[in-house]
């Protein structure tokens, strides 16, 4: 019997007032996938990983996770589900052990402080989990993100842009994690517009435009020159 | 139940130990409800007679304006660091996030208030009966802040945010001003509370009991809109 796609995305529709976000997107990401978004800014990567990750209710259409569509109460669906955005999710006056402490009560993680002792020594920080978020630079908040995301072990690590901000070093350092992640089973879906970045790892790709899927293929299928010029075919064409 | 009002009190601690560390809310409100009293004590001359008349609108004019401040703060820092998203994909019904964010202002207002009151009373040369008080204070303060807990969220999405709390807070907040007012007069010139303003209690009980349940019921559609 054929399990049914993790994630599945079906004539999703979402306006704000008069401007149309998404229009009409399907698409299916299976267990253990690993999908990457490619667009430029506006394109609409932003909302739907917004929209599965239940941030934003669709105008129209249907999310599934696991053939279990997401109408009404989205609280339980939320367990499944871990977040890396533009923004850290952390508090800056709290420590790094207090913000995971925080989120990991708040996701009903039993045995909560061996879950922050490991996840501290996988993205380095456990020298520094009792020093205050606002001390830490850039890359280490966005290691803490990371711990953060994975606080209550999702399946499903939606990545919204995560190479943002980041120096050469901790974007190779990012990349390994998250091929390590990959590795483990997560299923992980990636938005990015570089398409270098985003198709270091990904098992498959789909280039959004103005709100529409354009283009879907493996990454194999395509090698990376090909890809950038499919993916500059589309963006700088009118959709 | 016990988890829901856990993960409540959880938002509500991350909120006390983040302004307990950067006294951020706390410091602007309490200089904001002090200011205030020492215009209000330069400006107005009172007399012995109409003192104890004005004290509770003074004073509830202070608490009102150095709690907008407050308020609006609680959720303005909750969006500049971009924290709100990571609170609404905890797997908790999203009015568990208004309960943590009430209980949080409901504490700062309190605080303020309970820095303020002293000095109100010296420097207007009022004795205040302080248990009493401490009903319609209390009653008043809580309808203040299911209020503009409500209303912070919503103005906090809103270029005009900082305008445009006091004015779609103070409107609906009326009666409860007015009653809150009523009741303090009533124990700030040592008549009975029960017997004298009992219907203003009871205007300030039920205002909380739907405004809260309002809120509670309307916080997830508040939120995603």
């Amino acid at each position: 019997m054929t399990l049914p796609p993790l994630i599945e995305v079906e004539d999703l529709h979402k306006n704000y007032g008069l401007r149309r976000a998404l229009r009409g997107i399907h698409m299916r990401v299976a267990q253990g996938e690993w999908v990457t978004l490619f667009g430029p800014n506006g394109a609409g990567k932003t909302t739907l990983i917004h929209i599965i990750a239940t941030l934003v209710r669709p105008s129209r259409g249907t999310v599934r996770l696991q053939g279990h569509p997401l109408t009404g109460d989205w609280t339980e669906a939320r367990r499944h589900i871990g977040l890396v955005s533009h923004r850290s999710f952390l508090y800056p006056d709290l420590t790094a052990a207090e913000n995971l402490r925080l989120y990991a009560h708040l996701y009903d993680v039993s045995s909560p402080e061996a879950r922050i002792r490991a996840l501290a020594e996988r993205v380095g920080l456990a020298k520094r989990l009792h020093d205050p978020v606002r001390t830490f630079s850039r890359g280490m908040v966005q290691r803490l993100t990371i711990a953060r995301a994975l606080i209550h072990d999702p399946q499903i690590l939606l990545l919204d842009e995560p190479y943002t901000g980041l120096d050469a070093g901790a974007v190779a350092w990012l990349t390994r994690l998250l091929g390590q992640m990959a590795r483990e089973g997560h299923t992980i879906l990636m938005a990015t517009h570089n398409v270098e970045q985003g198709l270091a790892l990904c098992d498959r790709a789909i280039i959004l435009h103005r709100g529409r899927l354009v283009f879907e293929s493996s990454r194999q299928a395509l090698s990376p020159d090909e890809w950038q010029a499919v993916y500059r075919a589309y963006v700088e064409e009118p959709a | 139940m016990r988890a829901y009002l856990r993960k409540a009190w959880l938002i509500a601690w991350k909120d006390l130990v983040s302004e307990w560390r950067s006294r951020e809310v706390f410091s602007i409100m309490a200089v904001f409800a002090l200011l205030t009293i020492l215009i209000f004590n330069f400006a107005l001359e009172l007399s012995s007679v109409n003192r104890v008349e004005v004290a509770p609108g003074l004073l509830w004019v202070t608490f009102i304006f150095a709690g907008l401040l407050g308020v609006n703060r609680s959720f303005t820092r909750e969006q500049e660091q971009g924290n709100l998203a990571g609170l609404m994909m905890v797997p908790v019904d999203r009015s568990a996030i208004y309960l943590g964010k009430l209980m949080g202002n409901l504490a700062f207002i309190v605080s303020v208030e309970a820095v303020t009151l002293p000095l109100f009373a010296a420097l207007f040369n009022i004795s205040v009966p302080v248990w009493p008080l401490l009903v319609p204070l209390l009653l008043g303060t809580l309808g203040f802040a299911i209020i503009g807990t409500v209303f912070a969220a919503i103005s906090v999405n809103t270029r005009l945010r900082d305008v445009l709390l006091p004015v779609l807070v103070l409107p609906i907040f009326v009666p409860v001003v007015i009653a809150a007012v009523k009741a303090s007069s009533t124990v700030f010139a040592r008549r009975s509370l029960l017997e004298e303003a009992r219907h203003w209690i009871g205007l300030l009980v039920t205002f909380d009991v739907l405004f809260f349940t309002l809120a509670v019921l309307l916080f997830d559609v508040i939120l995603e809109e």
